[in-house]
């Protein structure tokens, strides 16, 4: 049916009242290329957010120590709590999907330059973690390396440097590792020059303008003895933390003494809410930009019909004749659906084709004007959308012509060849 | 036998039934060239669509070429009219977007023949009635002549057993009626069947049988000598 014999037929009738065919056309055109163009737009909006909180697992939860709400156990409430390094160990045993676990605990300095190397010095802020942290907060690493295990273990004096602290302390170009930082009033060899993701998360202040300490040697060379008063894990992809949160929480307050019942003794915050929230948010988007989409592609398609509809009702004696003189009714069938097919068909490629030219030609401008803070990212409508498209497109062309077609058939050759 | 009719009878239901035939009785041979008549209303279009099984009748038996054409479906209808038969309208019925030599060649595209073979073929017929300079005119640039040969080329080039013609003269001038009435008759000659419908007595005496029917049945079947009719002379 559709070799080029028929389609040189089907063109032929198409192109014969081309103003009209065009301003069909336009209808499925214009229904795609919105599709398109509306999908690729939510879809930059979505990457750039996405691009945003990259570094940052979604599945992530920090837990605070706060003071107890409710008496218990001969404590009064009201008491405020701290946990352990053992703490974490029993998070860890207890509960195989948590994948990272890390302490945090930052350094306040009354001094004006709390760190100091050569006669440079400044006020940065100074951070304790584990070298798991780097599963939880990612960053970038631009020199040297992230903590390791072996620097917990036997409580190494090396520390990190953010970028911008890095920027601040040495010469350009110059190399940072293996050099002594003084970090309120104690030396440190740097080990590694790190970087965010981005600017715009941050946890307990940016990577970017701390100092990165081994926990354990943080605690040890400040004194500061073992008290945690706060924690981050990830838990992985198949457990949300939501589900573990509570049990997490139970577990502490059965080691701390702290009634079951205490909403405040220990706080929490799931990353994960926020990031569902956006999820949500992007999913509504893009349901609603179908739904524009595919409804101006619907009035497009409900066009064709109405003007293969007409077209049918025009060629009736024409119609007739074929039959006549041999078409079989397959043989009209196939007719006016293949033109409708090839009428949206080729609209509906044009709109694909121009909308994605388009949103490349974006995509390029958005691109070419890098940064960080960039709100709109690679707007396209991807692989599997377009192929959704155009899939829609030719089941469309065929539903626009069964109308007509069905009418066609049912034009008999005598009617249509009967005199007057 | 090409054509055998036996007792058909049709009725049209509308608001009121209307008998329009009433027991066909007819033979018609092989090479004959059969015209029918009659007043309007007398059932001869009604005979020509079943004959050219554009239509369906109630009762009795139609034979073309020795098959029993009853209730056949769409396709095997369409198939017989493909390759039986060749139709000639009073109105040409050409398709207007399609040149004379599309027109021709589209019975051809039916039946599956390509395109190089069909255009080959209608060229070749197009020639055969002088039209061959004609072939890619489209049939609003043609006269009415020049349009009743296109659609007479358009009924043969299918090699068909019989040639229904309705009233094909009708639309034509009396010059041109006798030039195409000449071509009909030369396409006879070759073997082909062919049963002209028409209400104009000089277009019949063009004809080997003249078949008069009347409110649904066949009043009298007059054989007739188209030699004692000069074919040149116009049609009055």
């Amino acid at each position: 049916m559709f070799d080029f014999d028929g389609l040189n037929e089907i063109w032929q009738t198409i192109t014969r009242n081309k103003t009209r065919s065009l301003l069909t056309a336009f209808g499925v055109f214009w229904g795609i290329f919105l599709l398109v163009i509306l999908s690729s737009t939510g879809n930059g909006f979505e990457n750039g957010l996405m691009k945003q909180v990259e570094g940052v697992t979604p599945n992530t939860g920090f837990f605070f120590a706060g003071a107890t709400s409710e008496p218990y156990k001969g404590y009064q409430k009201g008491r405020q709590w701290t946990m352990q390094m053992a703490d974490l160990e029993a998070i860890r045993e207890t509960f195989p999907c948590v994948k990272a676990i890390s302490p945090e605990a930052s350094l306040w300095s009354n001094e004006e330059k709390n760190v100091i190397y050569g006669n440079r010095g400044s006020s940065f802020s100074v951070k304790g973690v584990l070298p798991e942290y780097n599963q939880i907060e990612k960053s970038k690493i631009l020199k040297g390396r992230f903590l390791n295990d072996t620097d917990i273990a036997s409580n190494r004096k090396v520390c990190l440097l953010g970028k911008k602290v890095y920027e601040t302390m040495f010469e350009k170009g110059e190399n940072p590792i293996g050099k002594m930082v003084k970090v309120n009033g104690i030396y440190f060899q740097v080990v590694g020059v790190v970087r965010s993701y981005t600017e715009n998360v941050e946890v307990n202040g940016s990577v970017d303008e701390s100092v990165i300490l081994p926990f354990t040697t943080m605690q040890q060379v400040y004194a500061i003895g073992d008290k945690i008063h706060f924690f981050a894990l990830v838990a992985d992809d198949d457990t949300p933390l939501k589900s573990i949160a509570d049990d997490i929480k139970q577990l502490l307050k059965e080691r701390h003494d702290i009634s079951p019942t205490d909403e405040e003794a220990i706080e929490s915050f799931d990353l994960s809410e926020i990031f569902n929230t956006f999820k949500g948010l992007f999913f509504g988007i893009h349901i609603l930009i179908w739904i524009v989409g595919l409804g101006t592609l619907l009035s497009g398609i409900i066009g064709v019909s109405n003007i293969m509809l007409v077209t049918v009702k025009e060629r009736t004696r024409e119609i007739g004749v074929r039959r006549a003189i041999g078409a079989k009714p397959k043989n009209i069938i196939g007719q006016v659906l293949s033109e409708s097919l090839l009428l949206t068909v080729l609209a509906g490629l044009v709109g694909l084709c121009l909308g994605v030219a388009i949103m490349a030609v974006v995509a390029m401008i958005t691109s070419s004007m890098p940064s960080d803070n960039m709100m709109f990212q690679d707007p396209n409508m991807g692989f599997k959308a377009a192929v959704a498209a155009t899939v829609i497109i030719i089941i469309s062309g065929l539903l626009a012509g069964v109308l007509p077609a069905w009418r066609a058939i049912q034009i008999k050759a005598i009617d249509a060849i009967r005199e007057e | 036998m090409m054509i055998a009719l036996k007792d058909i009878n049709k009725t049209y239901f509308g608001a009121q039934p209307l008998h329009v035939l009433k027991g066909i009785n007819l033979n018609v041979e092989e090479g004959e060239m059969v015209s029918i008549m009659g007043a309007s209303g007398s059932g001869k279009s009604t005979l020509l669509n079943i004959l050219g099984i554009l239509d369906n009748y109630d009762t009795g038996e139609y034979y073309l070429n020795g098959k029993l054409v009853k209730d056949l479906s769409e396709n095997e209808a369409a198939d017989v009219r493909n390759r039986t038969i060749g139709f000639i309208f009073q109105s040409f019925n050409l398709i207007p977007f399609k040149t004379a030599m599309e027109n021709v060649a589209l019975p051809l595209y039916y039946q599956n023949v390509s395109r190089k073979k069909r255009n080959e073929l209608a060229l070749e017929y197009l020639e055969r009635f002088g039209l061959k300079e004609w072939a890619d005119h489209y049939p609003n640039e043609l006269s009415g002549g020049q349009k009743q040969r296109v659609s007479m080329a358009r009924a043969l080039v299918t090699h068909p057993k019989v040639i229904l013609a309705d009233e094909p003269t009708g639309a034509l001038d009396s010059k041109t009626s006798a030039e195409v009435m000449q071509i009909l008759r030369e396409v006879n000659q070759t073997g082909i069947t062919m049963i002209i419908v028409t209400h104009e007595k000089g277009i019949a005496l063009r004809t080997n049988k003249i078949i008069h029917l009347k409110d649904g049945v066949i009043e009298n079947i007059e054989t007739n000598n188209p030699d004692l009719i000069d074919f040149n002379t116009e049609i009055k």
